[in-house]
Parts: C-alpha cells; structure tokens; sequence
C-alpha cells in the first residue's frame, strides 16, 4: 500500500522522518511494545546474548582483517604482529578467538532450549529451519577463520575437511580441487577461505534477520509452551525484556571476560602456534570443541562416504525435526517420558563431544558409536513415536495464571477458574 | 525438575570417569609453581633475566626466537642502555650503500637475531634436525611451561633396553623418549651474577620464565586490565539485575 505512514513521534524532525521512512515506529512496534508472553526464564536470553556476539565477532573481525595478511609466507606472522604490536591487538584477537567458542555456546544452549519447550512446533518450523541455517553458516564461517592463523591446526584441518567432498562419487576429488583452488591446501585456498570468512557473517545477519521477522510474526514460545491468549499473558518488550537480557548479557559478559583474559588458550590447541608445515602432519588433528561431536559421527562408521553422509544427516536431521515430533504438546515440562529421553540426547552429544577428541581407539570407538546410534534414534525414532504413546500431564489454562499464582499476587477476577494441576 | 539435573551430573561424572585411563597414556606433567600463573601473576624479573642470560649463552646458539624485539627486554626489567647495548652486539642483515648483503648493529627495534640465516643452514649445523623457533615455545607445546621444564631437566641415561638412535638423546619428557638436541643445561653451566645457584633445574626455571615471556610479553597487562574488566562488570551486572528487580515488581 502506497502512502505516508501516520506518525506518532512528537519531534516535528523525526515525525517528518518517520512519516516517510517508518523506522521508529517499526523499532517501537518490535521492540518497545511488542506483547511478549510475560513468563520466560533466563534461557530466553540466548536470543539476545547470540545477536550481540555477532555484532562482537563482526566488530572484533573488521580490525583485525585491518591487519592480517592473507599470504601463506606471512599469515602466521601477520598474527603474531597483532598479538605483539598492534595496540590492544592480543585483545582484538582473543576476544575474537575465544568469541567464536562463546558464539558457539551460545547457539547451542539457544538450541537446545528451543528443543525442549518445542519452539520447533507449529506455527514455528521455518523461525527453527532458519535457526539450523544459521548455525551451518556458523559452523562454515568458524571452520574457514580457524584456518586464517595458518598454523599446524588450521593447515590440517582444512585438509581433512575440503577432502570429505572427495567421499562423494565422480565429482568428489572435482569439488575438492574447487573448494581449494589447487591440488593441496594452499595460498588459493588461504585466499578465498579469508575472503569467504569475511563474507558470511553478512550473511549470517540477513539470515538472522529473517529468523526475527519469522519471530515477530509468530510471536515468541515459552516455557510453557501454550499459546497467549489475553493481553495479560504478556508484557511489553520493553522494558520488561530489555532490561531482563541485559542482566543475561551481562553476567555472559564475565564468563567471556574471564576467558579472554585469564584463560585466553583454554579453548585453544598447541598445535596452532606452530606454523603450517605442509611436509609434517601432527599427531592428532582435532577440530575445535563445537565441532567435535560432528567429527566424532564422522568417524563412527567405518567407510568415508558412509561417515560424511552421517556427519551431514546429524544436520540435516535437524531441518525435519518440526515434523518428526508427532506430540501435540510443545513444552517438555509436560512431556513426562520425553524429558528423560531428552536428557540422554544431552549426553549423547556431551559423550560424542568427548569421543571426538579422543584417537579412535579402545572404548572411544564404542562410545563413538552408541553416541551416534542414540543421536539418529532420538530423532528418526523416539521423537515419533513417543509423541503417539506418551500422556502429557494436563496443560495449564493460560500463562497468566500459573504466572500470578507463583508469585503469590491477587488472582484477577475469572482467570482462575479451574485449579492447576502442574506448575 | 530435580531428577533429570542429578542424571544428568552423573552422565557427565560417568564419562569423565570412563575418559581418564585414556587421559592417563603419557607421564603425567609435574605441576610447577609458576610466578606468572593465576589471574594476578607476574613475571619474576630477577628470574626471568638469568633466564635471559641462559638464552643467550645457552640457547640461542642454535634456537631462533624471531618474533620478539630486543625492545621486549624492557618487559623483563632490563634499562633502554642495556638494550641498546647488548642489541648492538647483534648483527642485523641490511644491504649496503653498493647494493651488496651486509650487515648493521642490531638496534632495539629489530627482531632477534636468528642463529641461522635458513631452515636448510640450521638442519645444516644440527645433524639434520631442525631447532624449533622459541617465539610462542610455551603455547605451542602441550602442557606449556610445565612441559618445556620437564624437558630441560628430562634428560638421562637412556634404560638398557631402549635402542638410542644415531646422534639421539634419551629424555624422560619427550613424545617417544628419543630427541635429537643433546642436554643443553648443565649444572654451573651459566654464570648466575646474583649469586643464585646455577644448578640444572634453577636454569631450566629461569629460561622457562624467559620463555613463557617471550611467549605473552602483553601477559601483565592483559591480567591487570582484566581484573577491572571483571570487576566492573560483575558490578554492571549487580546493577542490572537491580534495576530488573525495580522494573519486574509490579508483575510478580
């Protein structure tokens, strides 16, 4: 519809601004009064808390792209020169580096709270399909910048990964020889892999903006995974959200903190300070911590094309999940069986997690496997059936009521009208 | 609620538990105590410039360390004088008036200077075996400082029924037992000026000091900013929430 929007700002600049250009009144209308269900817990932060580690990693990474080289004979030193002359480079890189762990747990934790109050189920499936796009872009954009130090690590990682393609029949070893732009990693491939990490974090947010409007249309789940029905089963965003993820961003912000500067190799591997040797490869080659449980149903099956299709499916799985859950309750909190069933698919990955960084060898290979039978059974089998054989414990009525009830505050009058069963 | 929390800490205590054997393959590190360990940890100057002394008389014969400035010395306690003096010594590469290779001063600026000139000249001078660069030595090896003074004071006679290599020597610490650089500290191998004791393990403590420096010049500022860093935010934090509270009484 064609037309000048009616404003409401007062200021005669801005109204004549946004009568125009609607941008304060879209920011007033997502972000200031958008009706949010009033009962969310501090997991509904991560939300929040991944948006703005993205705006970190951006800002960290634009200064440091100001001084890195990308050139075989100089990246590993070009690092170096960051971490020892440029002023606050080590501050720069660090929080960079051990950003990308935090972004990572992030996301993760996001997931997996959106996993178990079923913010996956209709109406939400494309907000959660969108969700799982942007953690492959993560996951290519992590795996690309680990390469930029071009240590012994970011060498040999590359190498084994470029070379899952060559698992694909006829054109594998093709696709290798594209994604590297070579026949062995290499100055093409340091290259365009500098150039690509540089680019997908902009992906990254027109994804991320998409998954906001997909969010705004639906409107957010929660923990008790029922619908909002009156007004009073929400609050305004702001300020009853602005401030609660601030106090989210905050308390993040100290882990994050003290792992920059007290821990700034915790997350990281010896192997990377030293300088990519084409002629020596190391011991073990270990991807990073979030990308070890992959790596660990990488090698669970004993055959190359069978493994990647494997470690592509655990994602794949992923995009399907809204259809594979059959129950038609959303929160686990009243899914009695589920929840436990859940919590063993926590441990699988904390398992495969752990298994992806052990040789494959010994108990590792049987952990390994079982980790990844129980990864592909939770979703393909359990999540389906259990959705038909499970009784959910009766829903509360509204979020309102359970919400005023434990706050012990008056009831208002008709909201009330049936006790509650589970809180 | 409360089950599935317990579950799950036993999951995680029963992985760990099935993980540690596993852990347990190589000799365990012996845990030194570190000046320069914990959130407010130091370098010891006096340590870290006998270190320095161990380095020079020691170590760089055959070790580069071509990422630090002879400039960083003013980190360990060493006067601007000093630095340019003992920098001078040093021979940098440069090209001369007639375009020819030649050399200059080192000044404080330039970087260490290498011992030799290529990786094919070192492996040359070593028996085949290339002498690692010393830049970020204590990052770059599992275990970190820990590791790289087990290593100087890891060498011994070899068992008898180990079968040394041609030109190798026997060290408890490293990966096979089996290294090509011969035992570089000696007890009374340096002339200490302070009067501390040179035995074998004091120099290893102090060239490790050295190194784990070398390693992280900006460690003391990175500590010191980080303590008001946490501090302020853990504040940030309590305000926050504070002003959560304020906001959110009308609704619980």
């Amino acid at each position: 519809m064609a037309g000048l929007h009616k404003s409401d700002v007062k200021n005669p600049v801005l109204n004549w601004i946004d009568t125009r250009l609607p941008l304060i009144t879209m920011v007033q209308k997502e972000y200031g009064v958008f009706p949010t269900p009033r009962n969310f817990n501090y997991f509904w932060a991560f939300g929040a808390l991944a948006m703005v580690q993205l705006m970190v990693m951006i800002a960290t990474g634009i200064f440091l792209a100001m001084n890195y080289t990308p050139h075989v004979a100089m990246a590993f030193d070009s690092v170096e020169r960051i971490m020892r002359d440029v002023n606050f480079g080590w501050l720069l890189r660090y929080a960079h580096s051990n950003g990308a762990s935090m972004f990572f747990l992030i996301v993760y934790i996001h997931i997996f709270r959106g996993l178990y109050y079923g913010s996956y189920k209709a109406p939400r499936e494309l907000l959660w399909i969108l969700g799982v796009v942007i953690m492959l872009l993560m996951m290519a954009t992590a795996f690309m910048g680990y390469v930029l130090p071009w240590g012994q690590m970011s060498y040999w990682g590359a190498t084994v990964i470029t070379n899952l393609f060559s698992a694909i029949p006829l054109v594998g070893s093709d696709i290798v020889t594209l994604l590297l732009g070579g026949f062995s990693v290499d100055n093409p491939t340091l290259n365009r892999f500098f150039s690509l990490h540089y680019l997908l974090p902009f992906v990254i947010i027109g994804v991320v903006f998409l998954h906001v409007v997909a969010l705004h249309i639906t409107g957010s789940n929660n923990p008790l995974g029922i619908d909002v029905k009156t007004p009073q089963d929400t609050l305004p965003f702001h300020p009853y959200y602005t401030v609660k993820d601030s106090v989210g961003i905050c308390a993040f912000f100290v882990v994050y903190a003290c792992f920059v500067f007290f821990a700034p190799d915790f997350f990281g591997n010896a192997d990377n300070w030293i300088p990519a040797n084409p002629l020596q490869t190391p011991a073990e080659i270990v991807p990073e911590w979030y990308l070890l449980p992959f790596y660990a149903i990488l090698r669970a099956v004993p055959s190359k094309l069978g493994g990647v299709l494997m470690m592509f499916g655990a994602i794949a799985v992923l995009f399907v999940v809204p259809w594979l859950d059959t129950s038609p309750v959303r929160s686990a909190k009243f899914r009695p069986l589920y929840r436990w069933f859940f919590l063993l698919h926590i441990i699988a990955c904390i398992v495969l997690g752990m298994v992806g960084a052990h040789k494959p060898e010994g108990i590792w290979v049987l952990l390994g496997r079982l980790g990844t039978a129980y990864y592909f059974l939770h979703f393909l089998v359990i999540m389906p059936l259990l959705g038909k054989l499970e009784r959910p414990l009766p829903l509360p009525e509204s979020i309102s009521v359970p919400v005023i009830r434990r706050g012990g505050g008056p009831l208002p009058t008709g909201a009330a009208a049936k006790p509650m069963e589970k809180v | 609620m409360r089950a599935p929390k317990i579950a799950a800490l036993l999951g995680v205590l029963v992985s760990l538990a099935v993980a540690a054997p596993a852990m347990a393959e190589q000799e365990p590190l012996a845990a030194q105590k570190w000046s320069f360990s914990g959130i407010f940890g130091t370098f010891d100057r006096a340590s870290a410039q006998r270190g320095f002394l161990v380095y020079q008389n020691v170590c760089s014969n055959c070790h580069s360390l071509k990422q630090g400035y002879y400039r960083n010395l003013e980190g360990i306690g060493l006067t601007e004088e000093q630095i340019k003096g003992f920098a001078a010594q040093k021979s940098a590469a440069t090209i001369g008036d007639d375009g020819q290779p030649a050399t200059r001063p080192a000044t404080p600026s330039d970087h260490f200077v290498s011992p030799f000139p290529n990786e094919k000249a070192a492996r040359a001078g070593n028996n085949g075996a290339l002498p690692p660069d010393l830049s970020v030595i204590t990052k770059a090896r599992e275990g970190g400082a820990d590791y790289i003074f087990a290593l100087m004071t890891g060498y011994a006679d070899p068992p008898p029924d180990v079968k040394m290599g041609d030109g190798m020597n026997y060290n408890k610490a490293f990966l096979g037992h089996q290294i090509a650089m011969p035992r570089p500290l000696q007890d009374d191998g340096v002339d200490y000026t302070d009067g501390t004791k040179a035995t074998t393990e004091q120099e290893a403590r102090d060239v490790v000091t050295f190194l784990e420096y070398m390693s992280n010049p900006e460690m003391e500022q990175r500590k010191r900013t980080g303590v008001k860093v946490v501090l302020f935010l853990v504040l940030l934090t309590g305000v926050t929430y504070a002003v959560k509270r304020q906001v959110w009484s009308d609704v619980h």
